[in-house]
């Protein structure tokens, strides 16, 4: 058990891994992604209410899925650098934030674009894209924090403390805004809450939802590679490495 | 920094209590806040401009100014408290008091408290002061404006408290100020619409404990705990320089 917690804060073990890993999970991801997507867009009946306009939701919910669970699993991340001081936690932390903020903007843009047949305006201060907006901020916090420290020891302590903090926040964050939406403007719009969706289309949402998981685990590993190897340029496995050509 | 303002901590008073360490801070930092009066008077110099850009920029009218000062007077606070968190360590950091801070035997979370119970006190609750003219000039009505006084006189240690953090994580960047914003705000939201929502609630003339209930709850999470994270984030930050 120790062993391979030890190993796993090794950059030099998990490159070896995540390069066997990742054919498999790019296979897997776009495989699940895109027979969700094609089995949503095509194939899935239309909504009775909203007609097809209601089919960006195959990738406007997994984008805003993984928008939320990226600052969870970079919180768990965070908590990890700071307590056992491991080395890919950092990585996995700086990999994954830009990701985590495209996902965000994603699902913003999705949900404007869905907005506007539906809703008839591109935004409107709803509770939940308020706290989406608020995400996409936190995101840009981690990232301009991480960007102005030159010292990457320093650097991952800090965005790790950030996170941990941002993590507190998000609960009261999401209930205050939930709250203050209620108190101004009695719901004028709502995001049509989780109906009991028909099988046909539910499906599809699920398969396009973990195929993005996957290609996110995917991106997150080809990404961590390349920050490994930024970070150990002077040592003689990645010199060793570059010499067979990268493989 | 004024030679004769040192800390009254030496290294033969290991043995004084935290409370007494805390004093000493809070006593210090006071004491070197009125040596350089104009610091004390910018934050409210710019929470009067703030709050005069908003009937020039907006409306005049009486019912917008009515319907939306107790907002303007939040956020031009929360910008104020903003503007003068560079100042909570900077000097400090510049001068090295805060390596000896970081040095002394006392726990260094509780000396962040006493220079972030400082710097609310020399900050926001002048502004809290202050809110009753202003209040008056956006034709505010009475109860409103003791209703915001009072939301300002508990939000604004949450946002000196929750500052505080992002202050000890930008301490010796480049571009402190800006990234400092950018950090913050997000995290300063909750208290901005339970603050503007108490005033709000006060001016339908619904009750308004439970919203005060709320804020009070939001300052004890923060005293609780973001001394702490700020006093994290200033180990990194100095053992960074």
């Amino acid at each position: 058990m120790w062993q391979f917690f030890h190993k796993l804060g090794s950059p030099k073990w998990f490159y070896g891994i995540a390069t066997r890993f990742m054919p498999w999970l790019l296979a897997s991801g776009l495989l699940l992604l895109v027979a969700g997507i094609v089995w949503g867009l095509a194939f899935a009946p239309k909504d009775y209410l909203q007609g097809n306009s209601y089919r960006i939701i195959f990738i406007h919910v997994p984008a805003a899925f993984l928008a939320q669970s990226i600052y969870i699993m970079m919180a768990f991340s965070a908590v990890v650098t700071l307590v056992w001081r491991m080395k890919l936690a950092d990585v996995f932390v700086k990999a994954v934030a830009p990701v985590g903020l495209v996902f965000t903007f994603l699902s913003l843009f999705t949900g404007a674009v869905w907005g506007k047949p539906t809703w008839g305006t591109w935004w409107v201060w709803d509770a939940r894209l308020t706290s989406m907006l608020i995400l996409l901020f936190l995101y840009g916090g981690v990232i301009a924090l991480d960007r102005a420290i030159n010292d990457e020891k320093s650097a991952a302590r800090a965005v790790a403390v950030l996170v941990l903090v941002g993590v507190v926040n998000i609960p009261i964050i999401k209930y205050s805004v939930d709250w203050w939406n209620t108190l101004h403007q009695p719901a004028t719009f709502k995001l049509t809450e989780k109906p009991s969706m028909a099988v046909e289309m539910w499906v599809p949402l699920v398969l396009a939802i973990l195929g993005l998981y996957l290609l996110f685990g995917w991106l997150a590993c080809l990404r961590m590679k390349t920050e490994i190897l930024i970070r150990e340029q002077r040592t003689r496995w990645v010199r060793d490495l570059v010499l067979a050509g990268g493989k | 920094m004024n030679a004769d303002v040192q800390l009254s901590l030496k290294a033969e008073d290991a043995a004084i209590g935290p409370v007494r360490a805390m004093i000493a801070v809070f006593a210090r930092d006071v004491r070197v806040a009125f040596r350089q009066r104009q610091d004390l008077l910018n934050p409210l110099l710019f929470f009067t401009m703030v709050v005069t850009l908003f009937p020039l920029g907006v409306s005049p009218e009486v019912a917008f100014l009515k319907q939306s000062g107790a907002g303007i007077l939040w956020v031009a606070a929360l910008l104020s408290v903003l503007l003068s968190l560079d100042h909570l360590f900077r000097h400090d950091f510049d001068d090295g008091t805060l390596e000896q801070l970081m040095l002394q035997p006392q726990p260094l979370f509780l000396l962040v408290l006493a220079k972030t119970m400082a710097h609310w006190m020399l900050t926001g609750l002048p502004l809290v002061l202050l809110t009753p003219v202003l209040g008056l000039m956006l034709h505010l009505d009475g109860n409103s404006v003791a209703t915001l006084c009072l939301t300002l006189l508990i939000g604004t240690p949450v946002l000196s408290l929750v500052g505080a953090i992002g202050a000890a994580l930008t301490l010796g960047l480049r571009s402190a100020g800006v990234l400092l914003s950018l950090l913050i705000i997000p995290l300063y939201i909750p208290v901005l619409i339970f603050g503007t929502g108490t005033v709000a609630a006060a001016a339908e003339g619904s009750p308004v404990a439970g919203y005060l209930a709320l804020m009070g709850a939001f300052l004890f999470l923060a005293l609780t705990l973001a001394p702490f994270a700020a006093a994290a984030a200033l180990r990194i930050s100095l053992s960074n320089s």
